[in-house]
């Protein structure tokens, strides 16, 4: 066995660019979730981003245009669940499951004429100096612009959250609704623009993957990364900047595994594929347990219903 | 039954569009594990092979499909609604259909099935398969000649005969023109996931593979390869269009002439059950174009070795080849039997790794 | 602005002409999807919900099928409504009937080729309790250490997909299955066979099961003790302590119906319909019965109408792919709305809806 052949370089570059779907996706749903809902129509969502961005980027030659599209698609989708379920109080894990069903087969009914086309390329933003840096600079500063901007957007939602009013009262909503709607809040509202955010961003993740990281369109070709992402959000504990790790680890893990089969060696793929839910659960738990730190946890209000009753 | 009430009433006001019955003298049905797709893969050849039935028979022939049908209970329930509907013959397309074939087949004697890549046969069943290893020894040969670090990277799917089958033909086909080849396996676990596909392909480029083989059905690898800028082998359809500088060639899935030919057998009354194992003689398998990219040497090798398939002077299997543990498999000029190539679950001598289990 | 007060009695007319709304919503926009097609709206609805059940040609054959795709939907959401309503949120009932069909896959397999009676009542106990045991993960761990059961049981659908694909190429795989993926076809197995009970019809012991329980569940709620405690647990946690019901318990106990149930029907499925273990036995069952389970209010005979509803839109959904050319994506879309339909027009059951002129009326006090 050669272990010589893996580069860890090329290794972590790889594993970068496959876990920015899953990033994005799984940042939308951590500010869906800390609101207070549960949106199980991530991956409806993220293929739904996957055929808008890769339509409009070959119509219009622009894939910066396409991510927008992406992310507007996802958006609009979200729209159907956040209706459903903050105006029209429908349970939000049927609702969100029924909205994946939809989002799958619609996608698949748009995309039709779309498989086989080229997306305009994505090219590669060389971080100036960094960029350079042996190993490193290849490692990290070499990527293309979404990349980066999934990495931003952490620290953002994370500044959001911790530190913004308007992040704080989106925490609060989550935690318990009835205080929250008490000291004056609209939770209807507020609940409605974070499902929409959340769809944007798993739009994102899906054109990432059309765009970028597959570049091409076929039916169907989210194959359970939306699944994953929601996984994600479960092992970060609710923290933003432990999706990163959560993301790599889940994307990883894969990208390890192929790289092990290639120089030989023999793995199980089922029971390593298995591993990162078990962690994710061993967390979860550990997490439970020391509730000593409130901070930490699912939100309070995490599935269900706000109902204003006068 | 309220609801059941409701709609008896408002389908009275439907029973008035019933679209005309066309006169045809044979309804043909196909079923499809997968949606059909738009360009490539499994599922669209098969299609293909149904639309060439439709424009050789014409009024004469109808046809319909189902996609997207899971293997097991639905398979069966879908089957049977097509022979209720009249649908005078079934071709299911796909390994797992076989168990419900051979039940709906035991109830409606009638109707005609053929079943795809299965080995259960009925007076009313028959069965049919491609022998894609012979298409495999001709990419190899391409790859072993045109490799310049002599690593092929090769993305499989499940660990199954057929898979294997193909591994070691490609495999025996590269090393006899490149002793120094060496191919990296990596297994996916799945037939389709474009993410996981692209990510093996990256995988095995950043290993230093410079020609790419596929088992899997998305046209992910042949996209990261044209980027990446090796070359690669498409599977089940041509994939020019998603690799229009990296394909050097295709092996294609061609079930139109089986189909037409069977069709017609149904028509006239002369089909009968069989097992179908055809080749690149009639083109059931089949390459596309070599792509220019190929030196013109070896476009001409290939292509004898594709003929000399073809005609039979040539077996993709032919001894002395050893196993992966060094035992003797055949021996020199000893050609391989269908029976050990169908249930084939090794490697030959040479290849590197295990076959999971 | 709209003003919502809970209903405290729910009319009768209302739920049952809500879903009929809801279905003619559906077949408007779904009409129209098909005509955007180019298909005909009319033909393509009566083809999906009128042919399956009353055609000449398929009815015979179609009536007892949507039973049969129905029973397992109808057994996994009867055990999810009874959690449901207590606020236990078991989501993994798709891993559940998955580790109840391999477990009692294996059972069965192991003792292949012994020929007993006791084999398939072995199986039943088997499947259900493999159900059950992968359902006690998350409850214990919610009634140990206060863990989210949505997220643990959510988790432990993937565990049991992995181990379902690893089981049908590893230790399950048919020896005598050309070395394909999968298990032995159980169906052959006299002993392991759940048989079709009345010829022709594919009704099998699942069907029988999930009829049963409908029944059972239907007077367990309605006149035991049981489903008092239950739904006061949902509503009234704190209330339902004081009269003595320890939460734990609850918890268990929920988990463990609708995880042996969702065994149980994975079991079923395996041994009638499905016939062997393959990597992709799984449907969804497990998430449609949740959706399943909302579609009928948490309520057994909803829940049988619900299951059945979804059934024909699966088969009358194929009848249309073959006889009109519908794409399978566009019957997706067809459900996803008729989903979206019939769990917004719940609002109306549950709630008074009134109008109110000034929306600050609520602040004066």
């Amino acid at each position: 066995m050669d272990f010589a052949s893996i580069d860890p370089t090329t290794v972590i570059y790889n594993l970068m660019i496959a876990a920015t779907p899953i990033l994005f996706a799984a940042l939308g749903e951590l500010v869906v979730e800390k609101s207070g809902v549960l949106n199980l129509g991530v991956e409806g969502m993220m293929i739904m981003g996957a055929i808008c961005g890769f339509a409009i980027s070959v119509e219009t030659g622009s894939s910066y245009v396409g991510f927008i599209a992406a992310a507007l698609g996802g958006a609009i989708l979200s729209i159907i669940f956040a209706i459903m379920t903050q105006y029209f109080l429908a349970n939000q894990v049927a609702s969100g499951l029924a909205l994946t069903l939809f989002g799958l087969g619609l996608a698949a009914l748009l995309g039709h004429s779309y498989t086989g086309q080229v997306p305009p390329e994505v090219s590669k933003l060389s971080v100036p100096v960094l960029s350079s840096i042996p190993i490193f600079g290849k490692m990290f500063f070499n990527h293309d612009f979404f990349v980066y901007c999934s990495l931003a957007l952490v620290f953002f939602i994370w500044f959001f959250l911790a530190k913004t009013r308007l992040g704080l009262i989106v925490q609060a909503v989550g935690e318990n609704h009835d205080s929250a709607h008490a000291i004056g809040y609209n939770v209807t509202k507020i609940r409605f623009f974070s499902i929409l955010f959340g769809g944007a961003l798993a739009g994102l993740g899906g054109g990432y993957l059309s765009l970028i990281r597959v570049p091409q369109w076929t039916e169907g070709m989210t194959a359970g990364a939306g699944w994953i992402a929601l996984a994600i959000v479960v092992f970060s504990t609710w923290q933003p900047w432990r999706l990163i790790l959560g993301a790599y680890i889940f994307g990883g893990i894969t990208i390890l595994q192929l790289n092990l089969q290639a120089i030989g060696v023999n793995i199980d793929v089922a029971l390593l594929s298995m591993t990162p839910y078990v962690v994710t659960i061993v967390a979860l738990v550990l997490m439970s347990v020391n509730r000593s730190k409130k901070s930490i946890g699912a939100p309070g209000s995490l599935g269900k219903s706000f109902i204003k009753v006068l | 039954m309220k609801i059941i009430k409701f709609l008896s009433l408002i389908s009275l006001f439907f029973v008035g569009v019933m679209s005309s019955v066309q006169a045809t003298e044979l309804k043909v049905g196909f079923i499809y594990v997968n949606p059909v797709g738009e360009n490539t893969g499994w599922d669209y050849q098969h299609d293909q092979g149904r639309k060439a039935v439709e424009n050789a028979y014409g009024n004469k022939v109808e046809t319909s499909y189902v996609e997207a049908v899971p293997e097991g209970a639905d398979a069966e329930r879908v089957m049977t609604q097509m022979a209720l509907s009249g649908h005078d013959m079934i071709f299911a397309t796909s390994f797992g259909f076989m168990d419900p074939v051979m039940n709906v087949a035991a109830k409606f004697p009638n109707v005609k099935f053929e079943h795809a890549t299965g080995y259960k046969r009925a007076d009313n069943v028959a069965t049919y398969s491609a022998r894609f290893y012979e298409g495999r020894s001709v990419i190899g040969h391409i790859a072993g000649r045109m490799t310049k670090t002599n690593t092929i990277g090769y993305i499989a799917s499940y660990p199954i005969p057929e898979v294997i089958r193909g591994i070691n033909s490609a495999y025996l086909a590269a090393k006899a023109v490149n002793p120094n080849i060496k191919f990296k396996i990596v297994w996916v676990f799945t037939w389709f996931d474009p993410a996981k596909e692209a990510d093996a392909a990256s995988t095995l480029i950043d290993q230093g593979a410079d020609m790419i083989m596929q088992h899997t059905d998305s046209t992910a690898a042949m996209t990261i390869a044209e980027e990446r800028g090796v070359y690669a082998f498409g599977q089940a359809s041509d994939m020019k269009k998603f690799g229009p500088r990296a394909q050097l060639t295709s092996i294609i899935d061609d079930w139109a002439p089986y189909y037409v030919e069977r069709v017609g057998k149904a028509l006239d009354g002369t089909w009968k059950s069989e097992d179908t194992w055809d080749g690149l003689a009639p083109g059931m398998a089949a390459i596309s174009d070599f792509s220019n990219e190929i030196p013109e040497t070896v476009r001409k090798e290939a292509q004898d070795l594709h003929d000399a398939i073809a005609s039979g002077t040539v077996h993709s299997f032919t001894g002395p080849i050893n196993k992966q543990d060094g035992s003797t498999w055949l021996a020199a000029g000893e050609t391989a039997d269908d029976g050990t190539l169908l249930g084939m679950n090794f490697y030959v001598e040479g290849i590197d790794g295990d076959i999971p289990q | 602005m709209i003003k919502l007060t809970p209903r405290n009695n729910q009319s009768k007319i209302l739920i049952a002409i809500t879903p009929i709304i809801a279905v003619l919503f559906t077949m408007i926009f779904g009409g129209i999807l098909f005509w955007v097609l180019g298909k005909n709206p009319f033909e393509a609805i009566k083809l999906i919900f009128w042919d399956p059940l009353m055609s000449e040609t398929f009815s015979d054959y179609a009536r007892p099928q949507i039973l049969v795709k129905a029973s397992p939907l109808i057994l996994i959401a009867l055990g999810l409504s009874v959690g449901f309503k207590a606020n236990i949120w078991n989501i993994g009932a798709e891993g559940q009937f998955i580790m109840g069909a391999l477990i009692s896959a294996g059972i069965g397999l192991a003792l292949y080729p012994m020929e007993n009676r006791l084999i398939f009542p072995l199986m039943v106990v088997c499947g259900t309790l493999g159900g059950t045991l992968w359902a006690l993960i998350p409850a214990i761990l919610k009634s140990r250490f206060n863990t989210n059961e949505i997220l643990v049981s959510l988790m432990l659908v993937y565990i049991a997909e992995q181990a379902l694909a690893s089981a049908s190429i590893g230790i399950l795989r048919n020896p005598e299955g050309s070395g394909f993926p999968g298990s032995r076809n159980l169906n052959q197995y006299p002993s392991a066979s759940n048989p079709e009970l009345i010829a022709g019809s594919g009704v099998h012991w699942g069907v029988v099961f999930s009829i049963l329980t409908v029944w059972f569940f239907h007077y367990l709620l309605k006149n035991h003790k049981f489903g008092f405690q239950i739904k006061l647990f949902g509503d009234a946690p704190r209330a339902a302590s004081f009269a003595g019901l320890k939460s734990n318990y609850i918890i268990l106990l929920c988990f463990s119906i609708s995880g042996g149930l969702a065994g149980m029907a994975g079991m079923f499925e395996l041994t009638g319909p499905a016939g062997a273990i393959t990597i992709d036995f799984n449907v969804g069952y497990g998430f449609t019965a949740i959706i399943v389970a909302f579609l009928g209010r948490l309520n057994p005979i909803g829940i049988l109408f619900a299951g059945l509803l979804m059934a024909l839109t699966y088969v009358g959904g194929e009848i249309s792919q073959f006889m009109l050319g519908i794409p399978a994506a566009a019957i997706q879309v067809f459900q996803g709305m008729l989903l979206f339909f019939l769990l917004s027009i719940d609002l109306i059951v549950k709630f008074q809806l009134s109008f109110i002129r000034n929306k600050h009326i609520s602040r004066k006090e």
